[in-house]
């Protein structure tokens, strides 16, 4: 895999190790996520899915290996983190998105048909005044959906999206994606409904800390590898030894194995 | 009676002292408020009233050096407050205790050193110079401080305006877009400081930090967003300015406090009254809309 030319790439995961305090969160995991993927990461609480993504962000530093990244990425990281209580109108919320095209300069009202049209594609049109503290929760996750149309960029990172939306949301949210896909952009999404990633997601790694398995979806969520993710500890062992090494789990090879099938049918 | 505000301005009229306490006072208006709005917004009320006790250490080094001297005290000044700004946020990014902590810590260090420093050469009476300042004694090199001070935070607050709101409102985002997160912030708080220096020097530590924050905190109570909030704020501290010298005059109080009170009765009736949030319109609530 590693001979394939760097454009093919979006991201190589090289005997990556993420955590905090030298605990891992995410345990040598290696594999490569192909430019226009659309991945799903799926595991139990603690599995690593958000540490993986903020890994893959570049927000936290890797304790070992490292990671590859090609192209701009857009990040949307659980909604929690942003002061929604700040006195901003959605239009502002969402002309963010246009960062890399007016820096902190340029008026945003030469970009209003292109902010009006994301908010339109989300579901928000005539949002635009609306201070951000009235959006209910399902709102403000579309109006951060219209923030990262605007950014515009070829791969996006997704952490538990649909967290609290209702269905009718859900539906027109994954009808982006798959429209991103379609582009041909690179999505990973930490998801937690099975059914939503069976259905919309071609390809899945499995996490518990340490990838379970990596590959095309249906191969990735049988019921052996399911029960495999559960009973991977999540626990946080203050006494744990120090670790040797990547041990032989069948994730690894699965995974680049996984995805080359996937990739081959992809192309039959 | 046929001028109602004849009262309220004549000294300035009448005097110089009080047209260059005014000058000074509203140089002070327009460049302290718009800092104290985002410091409020970002939860960081309390930091300025923290700065501006890190600043005495500084300030107290400069007197020593060189007694009653403004380039001085105000380099002394800067370089304290600056100091223990940046040691807070660096030991903020290298360890797990948060920023407040921090702050509060460096502050408390700062302020000691401060207090000892002046009780080493100074007296009471220079003490509460530093702490109360002297509205009224401002000579042109002072007014030409606040003035400077007043163009430098308006100009830069218009160039890092974009980013420092994202970075209050999604600091994360603007990481992942761009690397001015740092040094923005850094700025940010460097203008902080640079406006408790200037109102410390001029017209004491209560009076910067009252004009900083009062007029900030009342102003949420009359505009719904960033751009309603500054200029309401820079309002309500112009018309503290004004109203506290003056009855400063007419009833011989203390200016600085004079003014501080002025802007807290602001507040004060911008809590009762205010359209957004307001005491008074929770208790005559219209009835809610269609939709």
């Amino acid at each position: 895999m590693s001979i394939r030319p760097a454009t093919q790439d979006a991201f190589r995961l090289v005997g990556l190790t993420l955590g905090y305090d030298r605990h891992p969160a995410v345990h040598h995991l290696s594999g490569v996520v192909r430019a226009g993927d659309l991945l799903a990461l799926v595991g139990p609480n603690g599995a690593g899915k958000s540490t993986l993504l903020k890994g893959m962000a570049g927000e936290i530093p890797c304790l070992e290996g490292h990671i590859d990244r090609f192209g701009t990425l857009a990040y949307m990281p659980q909604a929690d983190e942003i002061d929604r209580s700040f006195p901003l109108s959605v239009m502002d919320l969402a002309g963010m998105g246009l960062w890399r095209k007016a820096g902190s300069w340029r008026g945003l009202t030469r970009w209003r048909p292109e902010i009006g049209s994301a908010l339109d594609a989300v579901g928000l049109g005539g949002f635009e005044a609306r201070p951000i503290s009235t959006l209910s929760g399902g709102q403000f996750r579309r109006a951060l959906f219209a923030r990262l149309i605007l950014q515009d960029c070829p791969v996006v990172l997704l952490d538990e999206p649909f967290t609290g939306i209702d269905n009718r949301t859900v539906e027109d949210l994954l009808a982006l994606i798959r429209l991103w896909h379609g582009q041909g952009r690179t999505v990973v999404a930490a998801l937690h409904d099975l059914t939503q990633v069976r259905e919309h997601f071609p390809t899945t790694l499995l996490l518990a800390r340490e990838p379970v398995a990596w590959g095309p979806t249906a191969r990735v969520l049988t019921a052996e590898n399911l029960v495999r993710a559960r009973n991977l500890s999540e626990a946080w062992d203050e006494g744990a030894a120090i670790c040797g090494g990547p041990r032989p789990v069948d994730g690894h090879d699965h995974g680049s194995h996984g995805l080359d099938t996937h990739h081959h049918e992809d192309a039959a | 009676m046929i001028d109602p505000f004849g009262p309220i301005l004549a000294p300035f009229v009448e005097f110089g002292f009080m047209r260059r306490a005014l000058a000074g006072c509203l140089a002070l208006s327009v460049s302290a408020p718009p800092v104290g709005v985002f410091l409020t917004l970002r939860r960081m009320s309390l930091m300025s009233d923290a700065m501006s006790h890190a600043i005495l250490p500084g300030a107290a080094a400069g007197f020593l050096v060189a007694g009653l001297s403004l380039p001085a005290m105000t380099l002394g000044g800067l370089v304290a407050g600056l100091a223990v700004a940046l040691l807070a946020g660096a030991v903020t990014r290298a360890t797990v205790v948060r920023e407040d902590a921090n702050l509060a810590a460096f502050y408390l260090i700062s302020l000691a050193g401060g207090v000892l420093l002046v009780s080493l050469r100074g007296s009471q009476i220079d003490l509460m110079h530093f702490l109360f300042g002297s509205v009224l004694a401002l000579d042109d090199a002072a007014l030409l401080l606040l003035g400077g001070i007043s163009t430098l935070t308006l100009l830069a607050l218009a160039a890092i305006y974009r980013p420092l709101v994202m970075e209050c409102v999604d600091p994360l985002f603007l990481r992942t877009v761009s690397r001015s997160g740092g040094p923005v912030h850094l700025a940010f708080l460097a203008l902080v400081v640079v406006n408790l220096v200037g109102g410390f020097q001029a017209l004491g530590t209560l009076l910067a930090v009252g004009l900083m924050l009062l007029p900030a905190v009342a102003a949420r109570f009359w505009a719904r967003d960033l751009g309603g909030l500054i200029p309401v704020s820079m309002l309500i501290a112009a018309i503290a300015s004004v109203t506290g010298l003056s009855l400063s005059y007419h009833l011989d109080l203390p200016s600085g406090p004079a003014i501080v009170l002025a802007a807290g009765a602001l507040y004060l009736v911008s809590m009762l009254a205010g359209p957004r949030g307001g005491l008074l319109h929770r208790l005559i609530r219209p009835r809610h809309l269609e939709a």
